[in-house]
Parts: structure tokens; sequence; C-alpha cells
């Protein structure tokens, strides 16, 4: 029954989205300069549409309707409610369904959000986003169809990964999706642009609020999916170069540049084309992104079940966006003369996008490089930390301090006057590094140099911060989001400087002592949950220094469906540091192997990472109170 | 020099598409899948206690072979280690145990501790020879017939249900 509503909701989907770009059309050869009130409506409909069915796709899982595939495969009538509801987008079928929502929701925000701008623009945007909504619904309807039913009816699911089961992974990949499938508004808003030579600055007021919304979810969605690796994968760290992960970065990348230069678009109406170009490689990246994941050629932790027909239809639809992107880029292109001035802000936000682009290039390689080895050469190669350590961070020094000085740079010509002021926080900054240097621990020079340039980003946003204060010229998104990355970066730093590491083969009642810790094997106890069974350790954590005690409890969880071993790591967290550890049992034996980590101001990471977001919130918010 | 880049951009787009386009239609190795019901492909593992390799061509002498990928650093290698004693125990199946990036003195102690299963023993301390069957974490079992073609796969540790699955695939 499910399975018939679906199917007809999606069937009428196309449909509308088929009309709505039969009447826009007809519409743009009207002189008339309004849209008819039907697109507006169909529009709405649209949306409405695929919401329903996202939640008949839901109600399925709710109710455990195992006549549907994906159901079937992805769920089971034992599972939590809440898991079940998020089992919904856990999976490839589902989750497509939740890029359409995305997609016609912005679709129909972007219409009626932005009436000041040219009809035929507005027009054509739609049409485009439309043509990627049906690009997707065709994909949806005969490759990856949720509503997929299946005879005879199994009277119990597969079951979810129980490594799936997780609050932060619910949300996760809804929050990626506004952030990625977002930028799609903005790669039709750029196509329409080329086509209707759309190219005056106020193109920027129909774009600006799309890319700080997608920018700020990106930037969430990338963030919970680093708290789920680092609270569920049981192996301390927080971002592992994974190709996947890389996916999602390399969007960020481009509309991190994106949101900078439409700032020199907007208010000195340079850079049209660069803009275009990254909205456009915006978009393209995010598809590419999906290819990579859901077509199978790159395995890790996210992989889904790869199907080859999948990937040759997502690869189409790209290839289409690429060439039909390139072809109208070139052929509307046009040498925009500017001469800029050297010490400019202009100058400074352009180095900002090199920056970026230098990251963005980095980073695609290193995902990238081993699919071509392997498909050129027959040679399988794996791309790791030490190559994007090695790269990214000597450069993120430089990166720094021209984000801490070109805030402060004026429009078209600058005079730096306060050359004084940055040679005292530099100065400020070095000492305090060597504060930490005397009185905790010694590190490498590159670790000297990234401390140092993010401490002098800090100091500098926020003494930004206090002079604009005074003269009531508040630019408080901007600070806040500058300093935070600054933290960001000096948490990370300080975080893998002063981490500890330990490995121990335990019995109960036993003691280990390392550097001023002792850790002692209290008891082990055998407990059942509705879904899994569980061996839980009770290690005591004792600090001889300060006489902090600490109890840990990691768990040994004995999953049934699917049959399922995993380690649950126990992390005491406090505003100064983690102890994460994870145990794991040794067959035949009294012995229980523990891992013990000790990650300093762990915390701080995650809360500069919210604050870097509500930067961009608040932009968000003063954009839409003076427009 | 305009149209020049213009082709450039062309033909680097066009590049990377193609390429995306043969990888798809590779047989990863990764695929568990696909290495099913094909023949096992050509390796050569060195022995782990003597000097010389192990072949493709060694395989043709037994019935049944268990290909068993396991390491002492890991935990679910010894939660399956007993149903692999148990299989060590059946006429018409050897058991190939392949040591999986680690140290032998470790492994050596494993199965002093836990007992010897296997038929042969070999080594792969960088993990290279191992990608060649799909390994990328172990422990991993093929099982594999005197034709020399891949049976099933098992990721992740054997339970009594594979146990009983294995026995029914070899009788």
């Amino acid at each position: 029954m499910l399975s018939n509503l679906g199917n007809s909701i999606l069937f009428i989907s196309v449909l509308v989205s088929i009309s709505i770009i039969y009447l826009s059309n007809k519409n743009l050869k009207t002189s008339n300069n309004l849209i008819i009130k039907n697109i507006y409506q169909l529009s709405l409909i649209q949306s409405t549409l695929i919401i329903f069915c996202f939640f008949t796709l839901i109600a399925a899982f709710i109710v455990s309707d195992f006549s549907l595939v994906t159901v079937y495969q992805n769920s089971h009538s034992m599972k939590p409610v809440f898991y079940k509801i998020a089992g919904t987008w856990g999976n490839h079928e589902g989750s497509l369904l939740l890029w359409v929502i995305i997609l016609t929701i912005f679709s129909f925000l972007f219409l009626i959000y932005n009436k000041d701008h040219p009809k035929k623009f507005r027009l054509i945007t739609l049409i485009i986003q439309n043509i990627l909504i049906l690009g997707f619904l065709f994909f949806i309807l005969f490759n990856s169809n949720p509503f997929s039913s299946l005879s005879p009816i199994p009277s119990e699911g597969l079951g979810l990964n129980p490594i799936l089961q997780d609050p932060a992974l619910a949300i996760h990949p809804p929050l990626l999706y506004i952030g990625f499938v977002g930028s799609s508004i903005y790669f039709s808003a750029a196509i329409a642009s080329l086509i209707v030579n759309y190219s005056e600055k106020s193109f920027s007021f129909s774009i600006k609020n799309w890319v700080l919304i997608s920018w700020c979810f990106q930037t969430l969605g990338i963030l919970v999916g680093s708290v789920w690796a680092y609270y569920e994968l049981g192996w301390g760290g927080f971002w592992f170069w994974d190709p996947v992960e890389n996916a999602s970065l390399l969007p960020w990348f481009a509309m991190t540049a994106l949101l900078h230069s439409i700032i020199v678009f907007e208010k000195r109406n340079l850079f049209y084309f660069w803009v275009i170009i990254l909205c456009l490689i915006t978009f393209i990246l995010s598809v590419t992104g999906t290819f990579l994941v859901r077509s199978g050629i790159l395995n890790s932790v996210h992989t889904f079940a790869s199907d080859p027909t999948r990937g040759v239809y997502i690869l189409l639809f790209l290839s289409l966006m690429i060439f039909s992107s390139i072809y109208l880029l070139f052929k509307k292109y046009k040498k925009e003369n500017y001469s800029l001035n050297q010490n400019s802000k202009e100058t400074f936000i352009l180095i900002n996008n090199w920056f970026m682009m230098f990251y963005l290039i980095t980073v695609l390689l290193g995902t990238i490089y081993p699919i071509f080895t392997d498909a050129l050469t027959d040679n399988k190669i794996s791309v790791g930390p030490p190559f994007y350590n090695a790269i990214i961070f000597p450069i993120v020094v430089i990166f720094l301090i021209f984000m801490a000085v070109g805030p402060r740079v004026k429009w078209i010509k600058n005079r730096f006057e306060d050359i004084k002021v940055y040679s005292f926080i530099l100065a400020g900054s070095i000492i305090l590094n060597v504060l930490i240097l005397v009185f905790i621990k010694s590190y490498s020079i590159l670790s000297n140099f990234i401390i140092i340039s993010a401490l002098f980003l800090i100091i500098s946003s926020l003494k930004d911060g206090v002079s604009a204060l005074q003269k009531n010229r508040f630019d408080l998104a901007r600070i806040i989001s500058h300093a935070s990355f600054g933290f960001l970066v000096l948490f990370i730093g300080l975080n893998h400087i002063f981490s500890i590491e330990k490995d121990y083969n335990i019995k109960v009642g036993e003691t280990k002592n390392f550097e001023n810790y002792s850790i002692k094997l209290e008891k082990l106890d055998l407990k059942d949950f509705p879904n899994y069974k569980a061996v839980i350790g009770t290690l005591e954590i004792n600090n001889n220094f300060s006489n902090e005690k600490n109890i840990l409890k990691p768990e040994i969880r004995i999953y049934d469906n699917p049959k399922t071993l995993t380690y649950e790591a126990s992390i005491k967290t406090n505003l100064l540091k983690d102890y994460y550890l994870t145990m794991s049992n040794i067959d035949r034996s009294d012995y229980y192997n523990i891992k013990f980590q000790k990650k300093p101001l762990m915390i701080w990471i995650w809360i500069s990472v919210v604050m870097i977001v509500t930067g961009g919130f608040l932009r968000l918010f003063k954009n839409a109170k003076y427009s | 020099m305009r149209n020049t880049v213009k082709i450039i951009i062309f033909v680097i787009f066009f590049f990377v598409i193609s390429v995306f386009y043969i990888s798809l239609n590779r047989e990863t190795n990764y695929n568990t899948s696909s290495l099913i019901n094909k023949e096992v492909p050509q390796f050569k593992i060195a022995y782990f206690d003597k000097n010389g390799s192990f072949t493709k061509q060694d395989l043709i002498n037994n019935n049944y072979t268990l290909i068993n990928f396991w390491a002492s650093w890991c935990g679910p290698c010894r939660v399956e280690h007993p149903v692999l004693m148990k299989l060590s125990a059946e006429n018409n199946l050897d058991i190939l145990g392949v040591n999986f990036k680690d140290k032998k003195e470790l492994a050596r102690k494993f199965l002093k501790d836990l007992g010897n299963p296997y038929n042969f023993l070999l080594k792969d301390f960088e993990g290279k020879q191992s990608v060649i069957f799909g390994i990328y974490g172990i422990p991993e079992s093929i099982i594999i017939n005197n034709e020399n073609t891949i049976i099933k796969k098992f990721v992740g540790p054997l339970s009594i249900d594979d146990y009983k699955e294995i026995k029914e695939i070899i009788k």
C-alpha cells in the first residue's frame, strides 16, 4: 500500500516539475514583468508533495513495512523508534529523497524571496533547478526507488548497522545535505545569470544569503560527522582524511571562497566571472562527492553498498552539468579589466580565494589520485594523513596571518597605519607561545609557528572587536568567525601536542602506572539490553599529581541484528581535557586490552566550530534585517 | 591563445570523467562480492617460518581451502579462533592462515596460546599481498574449492553459523 502511494507521489512530482518548466518557459515570452501565480502554486505543491512522499517513507520505517526493500534492508522491528526514523535517510534510496526535498524547498524559497530581480533571471533559475529536480526524480524512480516492493513479505528486517545507531549520525546527513544540495540553487542562479547576462552587482543579493545558509549547514554537518567519528569509531581521532570526509570538505572550500569573493562583487562590482565559476564548482563538487561515495569506486567507512549502474547515472548527470557549464561559461566569458591595488581589501580577499583553491586542489588530488593510479596503471596506492598534514599545515601559518590582517585593510587603496599594533600583537603571540613552551612542554618548530599564527589571528580579531565597539561599527559576525577559526587551529594544535596515548593488557584488580597516572580495572559486568548484550568494564583513573579520580566504563557490545561486535569508548569530558578509553577482549585469557588517551581541550575544538557557524548565522540575520 | 585554454580545460574534464567511467567498470578489489564465483587471482605469499612462497598453483592439491587473514593484535581474530580450531578437524578442508601486518613473535605467541589451526602458515607483514583478495580489514576468510573458484567470503569473525555453513559447503 505504502509502496503504491510513494510511487504515485513520485510520479505526480515528475509531472509537476515538467509543468513548472513548461509554464516558466511560456511565461518567459510574455512582456509582463510578473511571474504568473500558477508557477508559485505549482512550486509550493511540488515541495509539499515531496515532503509528503518522504513522510510516507518514514511511516513505512516506523511501522516496519518490510514489503519495501529499503525498509527490509535497513530496519528491524526491535529497533528503537528514533533510529527507525533516522534509518529513513541512513541509506542510499531514502537519502536521495532528502536530496530532492532540499532541491524543491530551495527552489520555492528562491522564487518567493527574490521578487526584486529580473523576471527572466528568476524564471530561468527555476527552470534549471527543475531540470536538476527532474534528473534526481528519474534517478529515484528508475534506479534507486525507495518504494520498490518485495514479495513474499519478509517477517523481519536485516537491521541497521549498530555503528550507525547514534544521535549524531542521525542528524549528520540532513545537515550536510542542506549544505551541499543547497548549493544547487546558486548553481542554477549562476547558469541563469550567464544566460540572461544578468551580471550587475544586484545579482549578488540574489544568491549571497543562500551561499551563507549552505555554508553554515555544511560546516555544521562536517562538525557533527567529526563528533560522531570521535565518539563512535573508537580511534580517538576526529578527522581521518577519509575520502568521504574529504568529499564533504571540497565543496566547503569552494563555498568559503565564494562567501568572501561575493563581498568584493557586491561592494566593488568586480570578479563577476570568478563568482560564477565558484557557484558552478561548488555544486559540481557536491555532485562529484556524491558520485564518489555512491558509486563505490572509493572505499571507506561511509560507502553505501555499491552498484555500478548507479554510478553511471550520476556520472552522466555530472558530465552534463560540467560540460554545459563550461560551454556556457566559454560562450559568455568576457575579459574583465580591473587594476587592483596590491594593498587593498580586494587583493586580500583574492588571496583568501587562492588559499581556498590551494586547499581544494590538494584535497581533491589526494582523494582522486588513487582512483587514477588504479585505473591507469593498475597500481593501488592510498593517500593518507601524512600527505595532507605535510601540505596543508605549513601553509595554514601564512593563511592565518593574512586572515588576521585582511579584514582591517580598506577597500580600493589601503595604507598600513597600524604596523606598530601588529608588531605588538605578534610579539604578544610569541611570548604566549614561549610561556607554553617553558611551563608545559616543548614541541616542533612547525607547531610553534602554527600556535603563534593562531594566537596572532585570535588577538588581532579580538582587538578589532574592541576598537570596533568604540567606533560603534561592529562587524560581530566576521570577528566571531575569524577569531573562532584562530581558536580552532590553536586548540587542534594544542590537542595534538599534549595528547597522551597508552596501550595495556590488564586483568581485573590489576593497576598500571605511567607518568602521573594510574589505571585500575576494578570489575567487569555483563548486562542485557533490548538489542544487544554488553560487557562493561569499570576502570579507575587516578591523577596522582592533582589527586583527581575518574571512573570510566568502556563497553564491548554484542549486537544481534546484524550480529556485530562493537567497542564503545568511554569518554569523560571536562573543560580542560577528555579521557578516552576503549577496551577489547582477549579470548581465553583473563586479560583485556585497553587503550587510554588523554586529549586536552577536546571540547573547545567543537565549540570553536560552533562559534564559526554562529558568525555565519549572525551575518545571515543581519542581512535579513537590512533587506 | 584563448581557444587553447578552452581546449585544455575541456580535455582535462573529459579525461577526469573518462577515468571515473573506467573505474566504475573495473572490478574493484575492495568490492567483496565481485570476487565470488571467480577464479582465485594469481598470488604469491611468503611462508611464515620457512623460505619460499605459497602460490595459486599450490592450492590445487587441496579439496577445499579456507584462507584466513588474521593478526595477533586483532581482537575479533581471537573471537573467531575457536571456530577455526573446530574447522581444523575437518578432513577435506585445508586452512591457509595469512598473518596480516603483524610482528613475528607476537603471532607465534598467539598460536602457542590459542592453538594452531593452520595447515599452511603465510605472512604478509605489509598487507600488500592480501589486497589481491580484497582484504583491507581483518579478520576475513575466503573459501575456495579444488577448481580454484572462490565460493564465499566471510567478512569479520567467523561465527558458529558460519562454521555450520562451511561444513555444509565442504560436505
